[in-house]
Parts: C-alpha cells; structure tokens; sequence
C-alpha cells in the first residue's frame, strides 16, 4: 500500500463526494466519518452526505467545546471532536483469548473474528501522524499487535485539510499540519466560494488513485491549486496554541522536581480525560474474567489510562501514588520520553487533552511556565546517581 | 497466548514462598536466559511476572513464587498437578555471558536471591570464564533466608567466596548480622575488574550500587534488575514504564549508568 | 614480631594516615587477643578502651532477662569496636564478644583523649577519621531498622 504524497488531482463536487461515499460502502468498507451527536463532533457510520456535520463548526478552550452554526454548508468546517481514529483501530475493549478447562488441562483459543475493513472519511493532518506514531507503537516493537495491524493494513484513509483551526489547536509548532502530506490514500480540500462548493482531491495511493478514477470530476485548474493552499496558509496563522519544542525534552527530563508539577497537582483531578482523548495515547490493562464455576476464563484488553492509582501497582502499592507524579508521568512520556522510546514526540497538536479537561489545563501552557523558571538539578549528569 | 502448564512439583522455601517446577504440557519448554522472566497465569485469577529461579539445564521452568497478592498467592497455594498458563521468555538477562574474564560480584537480599540464582548456576557451570566469584546475600533473618541449603554447598566449593549476613539474629545464629553492603568492603574483588550483578529490594540495590562504587566499581559495570506493574510484558501497555524503559524489554536487568539519574528518584 | 606503630599503619581504619599520626595513637596502643567467646566489654562499665580489628569477628549484643542474648551487628577485619569512648559518660553501651579467635590493638581511651586535648589539630584529624565509619554505621543501621526484606 503505498501512501506517498498526493500524486493525482481532481476536482468534484458534492456529488462525486457521495459516489465516493457509496463506491466505497459498496466495496464492503464500513464508512466512518463525523457526524453530530451529544452536542459534539464524534467518528460513526456514515451513508449520506447529510450525516456529516454540513454547516457546523467548533468553538474549543481550554475546558470547553461547543458546536456553533457556520454561516455556509461546509461538510468539513469544523476541527477535532472528543474521539479519535484510534477507537477502530486500537479498539477500547477487545478480547484476547478465551480459556477452557478440560479433563487433562486448558484449551485457548484465540479472537477468530475476521478483521473489519473501515474507511475513514475526514481524518485531519494531526491524526493521520497520530495514527502513524501509534503504528510505530504497536508495530514496531518486537511484538506487534497483530489485530492493530490487520485492521491498519485494511483501513483507507480519506484525510481533510483543515479549513480553520481551533481555539486549541497546536500543529503548526508540532509540525504535524495544517497540511495532510502523507498516510492517506486520497485527500480533500474544501473549496466554497460564492455558489460553488467542491473539493480538491489527492491521491496518496495506489488504491487512493483508483478509486478516484472513479469519480465524476473536473480537471483542477490553477485557481483552484491556489485556492486550496490559501486555505491551508490561512490555518496555519490561526493556531489558537503553540508550543515551543526546542530542547523540549531536555527541559522536562531536567526539571522533573519543578514546583509547577506541584502546582498542576493542586489542579488536576487525575479523571483521566486527557488520555482517552488523546489520538496517540496507548496505555492498556487486562481483565481476567471467569465463570463462577471456575471451568471457563477468558482475557479482555481495555483501554486504562496512567492517571488511575492502581497503574502502577506493585506489591506494597502503587509507585506513583501522588496526583503529581502521575501528571508527571503522563505529560513527560507525551513530550519527552516518548522520543526516547520511539523517535518522536507523542504529542500531534491536536489540543483535545486542553479542551476536553475539566478544569482546563493546557500543556502548553505548563511547559512554558517550567521553560520560563527553569530549575536545573545540582550536579546531576548521566552516570552519576 | 499463554501455554499450558502443569505443577511437577512445589517446594516449600519458607513460610510464605515457595518454589514451583512447572512442566510443559506441549513439547518442550523455550530456551530462556538467566535474568529473564515469565508471565504466570492463575487460572481465572491473573497474570504475574515472575522471574525463572532455575538452571537451564531442567527441562522444567523453575519459579519462586512468594505469596505478596492475589495472583502471587494463588500460584503459591497451587498442588501438584495444577495447571496454570505461562506466556515467555520475556526480557533482558543477566550479561554472564558477556562479561568472561571479569571479577564477579553477585550481591542479592531476600528474594532477590532467586532471579539471580540461575546466573549463579551459569556461572558455576563455567568457572573458568571468570576471575574471581563472590556471592553476597543479605536476608532478613536466619529463618528467612532462601535457598539456605544451597548456600551451604555452594560454600563448600574452594573458587567462590559465599558471605550471608542476617538484618535480625535469633539467638542460635552464629553468622554475620547487619546490613549486606557491610560486606562489600571486606570482599576480595578487584574493582577494576569487577563486574556486579544485584537483585533485592529497591532500598537495598540503592544502598548497595553506592557502596559498589564507594570501592570504585563503574556505573556501567553494575547491573540491577528492576521490577515495575506489568500486563503485557512485550512493551505495548505502558504499565511497566520507568523514566523512558519499559521494564519487560528494556530490562528487567539494565545496566545502571543507563538509569542512574531516575534510579534513587521517587514515583518515577 | 611487628610492632604495634607498624600494626596500626597497616590497618585499614589508617590509611592514609600521616605517620606522626599514627605513632601517636601508637603510643596509646598495644596488642589485646581474645578468644572465642571471650568479651571485649561489658555494658555499663567504663569505656577506658576501644578496639581495631586486625583479624577474626565480634559480635555485639545485648541481653534481656529471660532472654537470650540478641547479636544486632557484627563486626570484622578493617572495624573498630566502641565508640562511647568518644562520649562523657563513657561507658560501653553493649556486650561485645569475640565469635572467633580475634586479634586486635586495643587503645587506651583516656591517653587519646588526653592526646587530642593537647594537640588540637591531632584532635581535630583524629575526630574526622572517627566520624567517617561511625557515620556509615549509622546510615547502615537505620537500612537495618527499614527491615526491606519484609512483606509491606
């Protein structure tokens, strides 16, 4: 599956947008895209063009989200909801393996079910380096999650270039946007201008390229390449965050007894919020469930979050037992750790864990104040306890 | 998936621990590495890391299990021919193989003693790879000290130096009393050449690298083995997390100069 | 047959000593053997000397009536036994025994002290040489007090 950067272009309509909705429903893909539900922007199944939020947009602070009217019919103007892509494909609850007693011993068997093939219609440039980091995750490692990537290799991706950005939007300083260049196999870009409204097409793909030569279009002319990057330009300015990463790292791992991690601790109510927002965030634990008669078991993986107490657990009791070591412990690995471990930094921008905390806390806003006072450990340097 | 296995046999070690041979019921047991680890199942119970505490020679995995929780205590209260779920080998070893031709120095407390005990039979097995061999053990009290039996043959070989020492005496016990990082100072082992392999409780594996590199032992010559909340053990749920490792891959053994600026930090 | 000045030199509580500083202390010294079993002290009498351990084991002790007698510490080759000479009212807070034939340079408490009072900067070395095991032990003690290898 090859998923370079845009090499085939097109214009459609709001028509050929549907085609594509159908054709690939009709190749047996489960068509995911947003939709408004609960007063917010969440990933469902979608038919229709109708189902999307057309004419919706976002208001997001720090704590709080709103959907507001837009003044025209966008089917994409809007940013990132509460969910993320990660509930497909690295599903909150999944069973692992079910277990049977039998006269000389235990008989496993594995989740036989046959991997769904989804289509994702709207994912934005955050969330496709999102989904690329937790690739990197889940299957890089020396044990991949074998349904993460069947899953992964069945998925087609119709990515979006954000229109607008949001009150808590960061990709510009993570560089993981506003532009979609790459791990998708096709891409939109939303024009609406005067009466029209159609969008600029990419392919990413081989099978992105096929499935466009499908669809009712138009060659893109100058003025619609140019368009489309004025949009995109125009995102890039709106950034309601930033966040400076130089030496980021560094200034986390140098900082660990900062007092700001004592003053987000009086704040945070360790709910656990930001991690299941979070489009890269991974953490898992296990169920062991049996039936009361003892002769069957089986073992469930659920999403778990390092803010809960039990985390980390160990005889005795947990490790990280204050509200500030496990912020600590969530936003150091986000920012800095994480790098170690994979190359890169955990965190794409996307501003969810800052709008969707209860009582608001930004991380950028915590890595700047500990960038702004500095504490430097006395007489620490690697190899020296 | 974990596999099947069957209790060939349980040991009683001391009052709350005890040593379980676990046989495969499938072909034979996987190849493993002293310092490596195996994820337990408790039928309907759970799953714990324990770390193998036998020789490589047994066609058995050997685990000592103390009773600490709820998996723990029922993989302690298993009989012969239970049969429990085993997912392994996981994790990084002990590095005896890479460290022919230097002074060892093995220093464990309390069940400490038993992840490094298969090491210890490695390095028995081929003495002639290494200078000298000193083995410290530190255990709570005479009553409590694991492998007691072994402790004593193994002090009757003349090319390994064996010290134990107790925190707590009772009035029959003849032997050293204090803490194990006393016996440090008195060891014969050059520090230069020494290469030291440590398993105990956190406070005392900290007391016991400041000791080793008081007497001029390197970071990077000392290696610990850590232990942290594990459910996957191949690196994909984050619990066992320290600083940037991941204590089921990147260790449970890790060389401390890698980890030295975490290592006496807390909630980390 | 060595003498007590080049005993001490050799000791490792010395190391690095200068040797003016050593024939002092020498001069306080003399050889004390004890046979297994044999006490070094009883607790509660006067602190007039304190031990170097040049070979064997001692094992410190203390008893309850009814009970028998604890050892909470041994001590070997390198340690020295006693540290309430260092203190008013100058009296042995424990037993010590000998578990094994143990040799050692038993220094007479008055005569250093007396020598440190004369000589302050021989004092003052004297002081920090003490201070370094007996700060140690403390450290070691309060790991034994922790009781790590216990279920918590």
């Amino acid at each position: 599956m090859d998923r370079a950067a845009a090499s085939h272009e097109a214009m459609i309509s709001c028509d050929g947008l549907q085609t594509l909705l159908d054709l690939l429903a009709a190749r047996g893909y489960e068509v995911i895209g947003p939709t408004t539900r609960d007063g917010a922007i969440v990933y469902d199944r979608i038919a229709q063009l109708a189902d999307l939020p057309v004419g919706w947009t976002d208001r997001q602070e720090p704590g709080r989200y709103g959907l507001e009217r837009r003044d025209d019919r966008a089917l994409f103007g809007f940013t990132v909801g509460p969910q993320a892509w990660k509930r497909f494909l690295h599903r909150p609850v999944e069973t692992m393996w079910t277990m049977r007693k039998t006269e000389d011993g235990i008989v496993v068997a594995g989740d036989e079910a046959p991997a769904p093939k989804f289509a994702f219609i709207g994912v934005r440039s955050c969330e496709l380096h999102a989904i690329a980091i937790q690739d990197r995750v889940l299957m890089q490692g020396p044990y991949p999650d074998v349904a993460y990537q069947m899953r992964r290799e069945n998925a087609f991706i119709v990515a979006v270039n954000c229109g607008q950005a949001g009150g808590t939007c960061f990709c510009v300083s993570m560089q993981t946007g506003p532009k979609a260049e790459s791990g998708f196999d096709l891409v939109l870009t939303e024009l609406i201008a005067g009466g029209t409204h159609e969008f600029l097409v990419g392919a990413g793909s081989e099978s992105g390229a096929e499935i466009l030569q499908n669809l009712p279009q138009r060659q893109a002319t100058e003025s619609d390449f140019a368009s489309a990057s004025a949009i995109v330009a125009r995102t890039a300015q709106e950034m309601g965050r930033h966040m400076e990463t130089e030496g980021l790292r560094e200034l986390l791992l140098e900082n660990l007894d900062h007092p700001r991690w004592d003053d987000v601790a009086e704040r945070c109510l360790t709910c656990g919020n930001c991690t299941m927002v979070c489009p890269t965030c991974f953490c898992t634990t296990v169920e062991d469930q049996s039936d009361l008669a003892g002769s069957s078991a089986q073992r469930v993986r659920k999403w778990d979050s390092c803010f809960t107490m039990d985390f980390s657990f160990i005889h005795g009791g947990s490790v990280r037992k204050t509200a500030r070591s496990r912020y600590r412990q969530w936003m150091t690995h986000k920012l800095a750790t994480w790098i170690d471990q994979f190359g890169t930094s955990g965190c794409v921008g996307c501003g969810r864990c800052i709008t969707w905390c209860p009582v608001g806390i930004d991380i950028t806003v915590e890595a700047a104040a500990i960038r702004a006072a500095p504490h430097p450990l006395k007489g620490v340097a690697d190899g020296d306890g | 998936m974990p596999q099947p296995y069957r209790v060939a046999r349980v040991k009683r070690e001391l009052a709350d621990t005890v040593t379980l041979d676990l046989a495969p019921m499938v072909g034979t047991r996987p190849v493993f590495t002293p310092g490596q680890f195996n994820m337990l199942y408790a039928f309907g119970v759970g799953e714990v890391p324990i770390s193998m505490s036998g020789g490589q020679s047994h066609d058995v995995f050997v685990h000592t299990v103390r009773d600490v929780g709820t998996v723990s205590g029922a993989l302690a209260r298993l009989a012969p021919g239970a049969v429990i779920g085993l997912r392994g080998p996981f994790g990084a070893p002990w590095p005896i193989a890479a460290v022919a031709g230097a002074d060892l120095m093995i220093i464990a407390g309390g069940l400490g003693l038993a992840p490094l005990r298969p090491a210890i039979y490695q390095v028995l097995e081929n003495r002639d790879r290494y200078g000298r061999v000193v083995v410290l053990f530190g255990s709570r009290n005479p009553t409590e000290m694991l492998f007691r039996h072994e402790l004593e043959e193994w002090r009757q070989r003349l090319d390994v130096d064996i010290d134990v020492t107790v925190d707590h005496a009772d009035p029959a016990w003849r032997g050293n009393v204090g803490v194990v990082t006393k016996l440090i100072p008195r060891a014969a082992f050059d520090p230069q050449k020494a290469v030291a392999l440590i398993c105990g409780p956190e406070i005392m594996m900290r007391f016991t690298v400041n000791a080793l590199r008081e007497s001029g032992v390197a970071p990077q010559r000392i290696y610990v083995s850590m232990e942290r909340n594990m459910k996957c053990a191949i690196g994909l749920c984050g619990h066992c997390q320290f600083g940037p490792t991941f204590v089921c891959k990147d260790g449970p053994v890790m060389r401390f100069d890698r980890i030295a600026h975490i290592f006496a930090r807390r909630e980390i | 047959m060595a003498t007590v000045e080049e005993i001490l030199r050799q000791h490792p509580f010395f190391a690095s000593a200068p040797d003016e500083e050593v024939r002092l202390v020498a001069g306080c010294g003399r050889n004390r053997m004890f046979r297994g079993g044999e006490f070094l002290c009883h607790e509660g009498d006067p602190a007039d000397e304190f031990f170097l351990i040049r070979e064997g084991k001692v094992a410190l002790d203390i008893a309850a009536p009814g009970h028998a007698p604890v050892v909470f510490e041994t001590l070997g080759v390198g340690d020295f036994v006693g540290a309430s000479w260092l203190i008013p009212p100058y009296r042995w807070a424990f037993d010590a025994r000998a578990v094994e034939l143990t040799r050692t340079i038993g220094i007479d408490a008055a005569c250093l002290r007396g020598k440190c009072d004369a000589d302050h900067k021989f004092g003052y070395e004297m002081m920090k040489r003490f201070l370094v095991p007996l700060v140690k032990r403390l450290q070691e003690t309060r790991l034994q007090l922790l009781d790590v290898y216990g279920k918590h």
